[in-house]
Formats: C-alpha cells, structure tokens, sequence
C-alpha cells in the first residue's frame, strides 16, 4: 500500500486507506463467517493446522505449567503432610464404597443373568491432562492432551473424581477439546437422584452455576437434592453425579420452577481428567440399513440433547 | 541497513507472535474476564507506527490466524481487527501526535467499539448476551496501552540507535 511520507500528511488528514477496501474485506469476513456457522469447517482447518495450533497450545501453557512444578517444589512439608492425610481418608472412603459396591455388581450380575440381559456396564476410561490455556474466557472449554492419535472421538464424556465435566468436541491429532457443562451452549439431561425426576441442566456461563429452568412446578425437588445424569439422549451414560440442587424459585412465568445447582466436578480446577471410551449405546431400535432409505430411527438425532448446540 | 531492517522485522514478528501466546496463556479465574485484547493492542501499534507493513489485508489474516487458535467461529476475529485496524489507518495522523493518555482513552474507545462488534457478530450467531464484565477488558487494555507502547518504542529506538 502507498503512503505518502509523513511530512507531507496533514494532520487531520484522512489517512491512507480506501473505503472500498475496507468493505471488500468485511464482506469477505462475513460470509466466511457464515459458512463456517453453517458448516463448521473451523475444525477440519484447526486439524489441518495442528502443526501449528498443538505446539502454540503447548507453548502458552508452559508458563503454568512452570508456575505450578515451582509450586511443588516449594510446597511445604506440613501442606503436603496434610494432602497425604486428606487423600488417604478419601482412598479408604472409596475403598470402602467399592467394596459395597463389589457386592452389589455381583448380585447385579446375578440378575441380569436371570433376566438374560446381554449389555454390559463395563466402563473403559482414558486418562488425559488439561493444558492450561485460555480459550475464551466467556465459553467454558478446555484443551485437553488426547486426540485422535489415542483414539479421542467426538462426543465423549469427559469426568474428574467428583462428577460429570464436560465432553469432547474437538479433536485434532494430539489434542482434544472439551465444552464444559457451565458453558452457556451446553445441556445435559439429569435426573433427580431422590426422586427419579428427569429434567435437563443446562450450563449458565459461570462456572459454579447449573441452571434447570424448566421444573414441573408440582415436582418434588428439594435444595440439596443430588442430580445424576440420566442417560437419556444417548450421551452420557447414567448415573454419574453431576450436581447438587442450590435453590428453587418459581420462574417468571410461573408456570414451572426453576432451579440452580453447583456442579459436583471441580471445574474450575485442571489436572487430570478422564475420557469414558464406550459411547452408551443410543436407545430405541438400532439404526436401519441406509440402502432401505429408511426415514426416522437415526441415532444422531436422539443424540442431541446432549450434543453440540 | 539491511541489518537492522532484519532486526525491525524480528521485533514485528515477534511482537505478533508474543500476542498470540499472550491471548491464549491462562490468568487465574477471577481474573479470567479482564484479559486484554493483547492481539488488538499489538495491531494498534503497528498500524500507528508502521503503516507500510499493516494494512487490511494484513489485519485479516491475522484475525484468521486467531480464529484458528483461539477463536470459535472462523472470521470472526478476522472481521474485528479489520474494523479496527481500519479505524486506526484513518485517524492515523492524528492518532500518532496525541499524548499518551490521550492515545490510551483512543485505544479504550477502539476496544470498546470492538467489544460492540463481537456483541452484534455473537448476537447474530445467537449466543446469550455476555455477562456484565464483558466490558471490563477494554479498559484493562486501555491501562495496558501505555507499557505495549512505552515497550516496543524502546525496542525499535534501540534498533535505531545501535550503530551497524
């Protein structure tokens, strides 16, 4: 582009670039824009450029990572004496769980044999670890370290120790990304651990808050009350906690309650997390043969729900 | 001379590239809302001093790069620092004269303006309506003005004054 040198420019003079230009280029903003809302190609790009994006992903999250091996380092005894403790009450209450629980998977065993059942609920994870970067800081995703190189794919469920964190919806060759339950795009059919209620939370865009807008309001919630993934939508498997009910008011139209709950997974903190393997199996009859050009029956359809917006 | 073009070359690439690795490094959570537009800062800059180097082809390629890093919707970034790099391009001459906290209180008006385009640009994808400390990062960025300044000025006079 030509500029004229600076002595010759007055001062309130125009500047040097055309309007035409300007309109040229936003024009071409928008309908990228466009189609990429439509199609999301956004991802097959970031894939195609994850030589570049993984190692700028890794790269600004090495000053965390540093900040927090320092912390390590200096972490005093009694702190860490402390953790340890904390831990070793926590193993020996999950020991003990497990044990109960032991039992009950036997006897679960038991019965379905009886009643000839023939799925499983075995439950394959995957460990991964968040890299500490910063998307955007008003959607909930992180960036995880799995990607389709070990065998990440779309749609699955991401948890930490507490509960239900998210799940993928990204996934480039050594990286993932996963859209947290508090993103204000996200929902996630639960039901009511006490009463069986089913109801779907849906994120707020702070990241301690779960809202559950549509309650019937003769429904029996109560504050405290624990949420559960329900299973539905074909998602998330049931019965992982995902959060625990904070208050009910009635909504504006008065029509249905409203409630707000906390989620139950740290998510405000990073570390490692884990990628359940096996997608529950979507329900309803199984997906017909495409050569019958069968019309409904399409298992991402009934996957929604819980899905990408 | 063309040594200490090379050199120039290094501080813009450099400072550009720092921007993105700034954009994407994490604060911590209650701070998370009043990270700068660290990119919009760098390109104010350059659009100022080194017009020659920043026009609108040159924002928009940026913007996409940042899409693809950071962004969720490709363009969308594309889209902002065009405008804004447009404006600074027009008010240039003006822009260049004005004391530093007056340049700062432009640089405010230009990431508000810019928190207004990523409002219309999410309105229209149908995002909710961002929180309220959605608008608290133009005026960190306004804050932080003066150091981007007052630093990469100091780097590109070292450059100048270092005999080669």
């Amino acid at each position: 582009m030509p500029v004229t040198s600076p002595d010759k420019v007055s001062l309130f003079a125009e500047g040097t670039v055309s309007t035409l230009r300007l309109i040229v280029y936003l024009a071409a903003a928008m309908i990228i824009m466009v189609i990429d809302h439509r199609g999301g190609y956004l991802q097959g790009f970031r894939n195609m450029a994850s030589l570049v994006v993984e190692p700028a992903y890794r790269a600004a999250a090495l000053p965390s990572e540093v900040v927090r091996a320092g912390k390590l380092a200096i972490a005093t005894q009694s702190h860490l004496v402390d953790e340890n403790r904390a831990l070793k009450e926590a193993l020996l209450l999950a020991q003990v769980r497990l044990n109960r629980m032991s039992a009950l998977t036997a006897q679960n065993d038991r019965l379905k044999q009886l009643l000839d059942v023939q799925r499983d609920l075995g439950l394959g994870v995957q460990l991964a670890q968040l890299i500490d970067i910063d998307l955007d800081p008003f959607r909930h995703r992180v960036v995880l370290n799995a990607g389709s190189v070990q065998a990440i794919v779309v749609g699955q469920p991401v948890l930490d120790a507490f509960g239900v964190m998210g799940q993928v919806v990204e996934v480039m060759p050594n990286t993932s990304v996963a859209m947290l339950i508090t993103d204000p795009a996200h929902a996630i059919p639960v039901m009511v651990a006490r009463t069986g209620l089913r109801t779907i939370a849906y994120g707020t865009g702070s990241i301690d808050r779960l809202q559950l807008p549509n309650i019937p309001i003769s429904a029996d919630v109560k504050v405290g009350d624990a949420l559960v993934t329900s299973g539905l939508g074909g998602r998330f498997p049931a019965g992982f906690p995902v959060g625990e009910v904070l208050e009910i008011s009635n909504d504006e139209s008065g029509m249905f309650a409203a409630a707000v709950a906390r989620p139950a997974a740290a998510l405000d903190r990073s570390g490692e997390v884990l990628l359940l393997q096996d997608l529950p199996q979507p329900m309803g009859p199984p997906v017909p043969e495409p050569a019958l050009q069968a019309p409904a029956g399409d298992s991402s359809a009934i996957s929604t729900p819980g899905g990408r917006p | 001379m063309s040594n200490r073009r090379r050199a120039h070359a290094l501080i813009f690439a450099g400072s550009i590239i720092f921007a993105f690795l700034l954009q994407l490094t994490p604060l911590p959570l209650a701070l998370a809302a009043f990270k700068p537009y660290w990119l919009a800062l760098v390109m104010i800059y350059w659009a100022i001093e080194a017009p020659h180097r920043v026009g609108l082809g040159f924002a928009f390629l940026i913007g996409l790069g940042g899409d693809l890093l950071i962004g969720q919707v490709l363009g969308e970034q594309a889209l902002r620092l065009v405008v804004l790099v447009f404006i600074v391009l027009r008010f240039r001459s003006r822009l260049r004269f004005f004391p530093i906290g007056q340049q700062s209180l432009a640089v405010l008006a230009l990431l508000l303006n810019d928190r207004m385009v990523v409002m219309m640009i999410r309105g229209f994808a149908g995002d909710p309506m961002p929180p309220l400390d959605f608008w608290v990062a133009p005026v960190v960025g306004m804050l932080a003005w003066p150091f981007v300044f007052l630093l990469l000025d100091d780097l590109r006079a070292r450059i100048r004054a270092k005999p080669t």
